[in-house]
């Protein structure tokens, strides 16, 4: 290991203590001058919001680390998979045709419309050319848009959009304690993809060598289908669209540390979870005491890294599509 | 033995194996030769498992390959492809392991670590063992992709088209690792390798297939197979043969 790496695995969990410390402490009602006992606001804000951004990064980092291996194409993340327009079909068909329904059903349709967007998805990568990596990405896009486009037309027609802008632009200031905990759905997900590593390793080798070495193909593709599409789902639902997390840090990660999926679960997850906190808090700081979505802050410095991992090759390698 | 009956192969609703019923024989080095799109890729894919047949059948020392457990499969036979994979920025350790796979299906015991280390050396891998892989030369990447279908440890070993990437030396090298670990007294391994290059198949295959047209065209010992005649029907272009130091040379006229 060279010495900039030693500093880097030593600084880094350092900073992700202190972003949490200032997530924990930043906020429009101050923890000190006694407007609401600090205990409480913390166990009802600001302890679940914290918790909410990390749980949301890492998610959505693992899930785009998973479709890009399954689908074998460093350009593509889960919200550019149609996932996010299928969770958000399956909220509304549900709303609709169950109003009443508890928040767990809803998260369980927008669940199983999520997982039928992606495989679609995966059925139309099957038909994209593999020469130009970028293609596969336009063509979730498009995806994308018409299943957006699907869903903003049925919102429309049954005065349901502004519910669907609730939840369009990931921000974290409405999660309250007992509004975000089905994000903790998640950490179960990260534990069983530890479980699968290997298998969702030896996937991203491409289907031949899957089979070649005796794993069950089919299955293991699901899995990975149902963990992308479970969490985009969790995520949509609870806190909103959040792009970019999915394509920046899977790409950063294997840069920095390749692709073996079990080594670097962690590092992933972690990554994720401060990427996006670090997202957050600058969103609640910048314009103090009024808040900018995480998902914007995000949007803008994903899309500068985006540019950099497009430009910047890594030595004596070249972006894999 | 590899037992092939009536096998008919079809990708996209096109026929590309047109009925082969071959026996590949244990032991040695069996070399499948013919003209661009005869199928010799499809027919190894099929025997491996990784490509479906439309009717007929494949065994593999005697079990039926349509039937067997993907895992007992992985186990019986080991195939390098020629799609290296796009992504997968493994290390060349981390690649190799993966060899081990079917065998520890993701608790590697002691002699899986010793294996891998075996396959690294016999590979000439071992310095290169914490690259990545798209940090190496495509020579590089074609060995270790190599010492992978190697560690697998299967009783049949497939490889289609390894020289592809690989210089002259280097080609020598594998051919003679691979005539090396499936000779008589070697550990019992039989090869089979798609081959262009007619003149590797004479100096280093036992048997050879050869297929024209998603059809058999003549299987047998390499003697037998590779005649003047034999092959100027078989690619439609007059070849000659001669002798240069003992070995057999042909080419084409």
């Amino acid at each position: 290991m060279t010495t900039r790496a030693a500093i880097w695995r030593a600084t880094w969990p350092i900073g992700l203590v202190l972003l949490i410390a200032a997530s924990l402490s930043i906020g429009a009602a101050s923890l000190w001058n006694g407007d609401f006992s600090a205990g409480w606001l913390m166990m009802v804000s600001r302890m679940p919001r914290t918790a909410a951004a990390m749980l949301a990064g890492a998610g959505l980092a693992l899930a785009g680390t998973v479709i890009q291996l399954t689908v074998r194409n460093r350009f593509v993340e889960p919200g550019l998979t149609g996932t996010p327009e299928a969770a958000m079909l399956g909220l509304l068909a549900i709303t609709l045709l169950a109003p009443g329904a508890a928040i767990g059903w809803k998260m369980a349709a927008a669940a199983v419309a999520a997982l039928i967007g992606t495989a679609g998805f995966l059925l139309l990568s099957r038909h994209v050319p593999r020469q130009d990596p970028m293609l596969l990405p336009l063509v979730g896009l498009i995806y994308g848009g018409i299943l957006g486009a699907a869903g903003l037309w049925i919102a429309w027609t049954t005065d349901l959009v502004q519910y669907l802008g609730i939840w369009r632009l990931g921000e974290f200031s409405g999660v309250l304690q007992g509004r975000y905990e089905m994000l903790w759905l998640i950490a179960a997900l990260a534990a069983l993809l530890y479980a699968a590593a290997d298998r969702i390793t030896i996937l991203g080798l491409g289907e031949d060598y899957a089979r070649s070495l005796g794993l069950n193909y089919g299955q293991t593709l699901a899995l990975g289908l149902g963990v992308v599409a479970t969490i985009s789902a969790v995520v949509v639902v609870t806190v909103g669209a959040m792009p970019f997390v999915g394509l920046v840090v899977p790409n950063i990660v294997s840069r920095w540390r390749g692709d073996n999926l079990r080594a670097n679960l962690p590092f992933i997850a972690l990554s994720g979870a401060a990427m996006v906190l670090a997202a957050d808090v600058i969103g609640r700081v910048i314009r103090f005491p009024y808040e900018v979505p995480a998902a914007t802050v995000f949007s803008v410095a994903g899309a500068g890294i985006f540019l950099w991992l497009l430009y910047a090759a890594p030595k004596q390698g070249r972006v894999h599509g | 033995m590899i037992e092939t009956k009536d096998l008919r192969v079809s990708i996209a609703q096109s026929e590309l194996i047109h009925g082969i019923s071959v026996t590949i024989p244990k032991g040695g080095i069996t070399a499948v030769i013919g003209p661009n799109g005869a199928g010799k890729s499809t027919l190894l894919h099929t025997i491996a498992g990784l490509q479906s047949a439309a009717s007929g059948t494949v065994t593999i020392d005697g079990t039926d390959i349509a039937r067997a457990r993907p895992q007992d499969r992985a186990r019986l036979v080991a195939i390098l492809t020629q799609n290296q994979p796009m992504l997968g920025r493994l290390t060349v350790e981390d690649l190799v392991s993966f060899g081990r796979w079917p065998h520890h299906r993701g608790r590697p015991r002691p002699e899986d670590t010793a294996i891998v280390a075996e396959a690294l050396a016999e590979f000439a891998l071992t310095d290169l063992s914490d690259r990545l892989l798209d940090t190496l030369s495509g020579g590089q990447r074609q060995r270790a992709f190599v010492a992978m279908a190697w560690a697998q440890s299967t009783p049949w070993l497939f490889l289609d088209e390894p020289l592809n990437a690989l210089d002259p030396r280097h080609a020598r090298d594998l051919m003679t690792r691979l005539r090396d670990l499936s000779a008589p007294g070697g550990d019992g391994r039989s090869v089979v390798v798609v081959l262009h290059d007619l003149n590797t198949a004479a100096g280093f295959a036992d048997h050879v297939i050869a297929l024209k047209f998603g059809h058999l065209f003549l299987a047998g010992p390499k003697a037998e197979v590779l005649t003047a005649e034999n092959l100027s029907s078989l690619f439609d272009t007059p070849f000659q043969t001669t002798e240069v130091k003992g070995r057999q040379l042909v080419f084409p006229d």
